[in-house]
């Protein structure tokens, strides 16, 4: 297979495997690019792209636009804060405005679950899901996978455990599904109350004891309690959550082997995850980022370049 | 389909010999040069011109890269366009390169190898080494300096250069569409 099956990317649910190695594979050759002393290459310069953010984000936003301008690509950026959305227009409205303006590509991060897909149906132009609501964060999962790949090779039974907030993390779901389309062992790891009832039917185990689950697995990586979607209280303090669900050093001394740890940022040091964990060698956490600009120039490359479009 | 073997056994194996020879002619003990073979194919070329060069210079390591040109193409969109790797392990700044592709038709990829290799910085002189060149074939004004056989060919047919690393025996093969 040398294209991609889909004409966007909504979801990693979406995506067959080949499409997933496909992504890796070429991102591979991003990573090369973008370590050269000039960092650029032509191929997007026929295409303008718009990143939509009606919701905040920092990381993903940046690396998205690090992506573009890599690409050759022109860019336009728009953020709900400062926009027409706050004087009621809808969002296919605000979209085929910015669409007039002949725009070939859509990077949306939106609050709602569905957005992305919503939008796809409406509108004619490719668009990339940066995160929709609780939903998914395909870009994000390619980037896990593609670190992931670069520290344990074939990631066939290897085995993954995502630990936290998994009821209110699009991460989470995005991840999974990608870890088991490449033949991964996926647990997630968490207090009851945030891990969500359907996750079984996805056939994936639930752990509620960190201890067993670092014990158990090759990868660990660290959500982020999402405060911002936690509408009620799902647990009693802050410090219970560390006490039970956070990670230090001396738990990772402790274990028989060396994992990698993960986390998509942003880290809240001393809740999920301890600093000397984070910044410790075992953790990957800036790779991730690295690979964050080379997996979107990949995806933006492989969607722009389908043949016949 | 039908083919006829252009170039094949002592034959292909002296041409080679020939361009190497042309080459230490130019660039001496290659101290101040480098070669870099154009992906997919001219890397085979570009690998065996290096281990040739090296038996005749007597020395370890001449400079040899592969640049993979898929992302400065101006066909994306037209074809499937899945990159290989790249590797130039070495500075290229201030030095001589030679190209190497083994077949040049259009001159597209050559001119797309031209832009990707400025990324690894400003090279002092750049050449192009080629196995077959399809003369009266060209779309940009692009010739090569060195050449292994120039053959007349239409654009229906197909030229096809086999290695014995890959293939198992070294030949160039004309192939009728």
């Amino acid at each position: 297979m040398s294209h991609l099956s889909v004409n966007h990317l909504l979801g990693i649910k979406d995506l067959t495997k080949n499409d997933i190695e496909l992504i890796l594979n070429t991102a591979q050759n991003f990573k090369e690019v973008i370590n050269r002393p000039i960092k650029k290459v032509p191929s997007l310069r026929d295409i303008t792209v718009a990143n939509l953010f009606f919701e905040n984000s920092t990381r993903t936003r940046l690396s998205f636009e690090l992506a573009q301008k890599r690409l050759s690509a022109d860019i336009i950026n728009f953020s709900a804060s400062n926009s027409s959305v706050k004087k009621g227009e809808t969002l296919v409205d605000t979209v085929n405005n910015i669409l007039a303006m002949k725009v070939d590509m859509i990077v949306m991060r939106h609050s709602s679950p569905g957005a992305a897909i919503f939008l796809s149906k409406k509108i004619n132009a490719k668009i990339v899901n940066a995160g929709d609501g609780a939903h998914e964060h395909p870009t994000q999962a390619l980037l896990d996978a593609f670190s992931m790949q670069e520290k344990l090779g074939d990631l066939k039974n290897k085995k993954i455990v995502i630990v936290g907030d998994i009821l209110h993390s699009r991460v989470a779901l995005s991840n999974i599904f990608c870890l088991q389309k490449l033949g991964a062992k996926v647990k997630v790891c968490g207090p009851q109350t945030l891990i969500p009832k359907y996750i079984t039917s996805l056939g994936i185990e639930v752990e509620t004891d960190l201890h067993k689950a670092l014990e158990w697995c090759d990868v660990a990586n660290m959500l982020r309690i999402q405060l911002e979607r936690q509408d009620i209280k799902y647990f009693p303090s802050l410090r219970e959550y560390t006490m039970l669900y956070g990670l230090n050093k001396e738990m990772l001394d402790k274990l028989s082997k060396k994992i990698v740890i993960m986390h998509p940022g942003p880290i809240n040091r001393g809740v999920e995850i301890t600093s000397d964990v984070a910044d410790s060698k075992q953790s990957i956490i800036l790779e991730q980022v690295e690979n964050g600009v080379a997996v979107r120039m990949a995806v933006m490359y492989l969607l722009a370049g389908r043949k016949g479009d | 389909m039908k083919t006829r073997i252009l170039l094949e056994d002592k034959q292909f194996e002296i041409t080679i010999l020939r361009l190497c020879h042309q080459l230490i002619e130019v660039h001496g003990d290659f101290k101040g040069s480098a070669i870099i073979g154009l992906q997919p194919r001219g890397v085979l070329l570009a690998k065996r011109i290096q281990k040739v060069l090296q038996q005749i210079l007597k020395v370890k390591k001449i400079n040899c890269g592969e640049l993979d040109t898929t992302f400065f193409r101006d066909d994306f969109r037209k074809k499937e366009l899945i990159p290989n790797s790249t590797n130039i392990d070495f500075i290229i700044e201030e030095k001589n390169v030679i190209l190497v592709d083994d077949v040049l038709f259009t001159g597209r990829t050559i001119r797309a190898g031209l832009d990707a290799m400025l990324a690894f910085g400003r090279p002092n002189d750049v050449e192009l080494l080629v196995l077959v060149d399809r003369r009266f074939s060209r779309h940009v004004p692009i010739q090569a300096k060195y050449v292994g056989i120039t053959i007349d060919s239409i654009e229906q047919q197909n030229v096809k250069v086999d290695w014995k690393e890959t293939d198992g025996k070294d030949k160039v093969t004309l192939i009728d569409k």
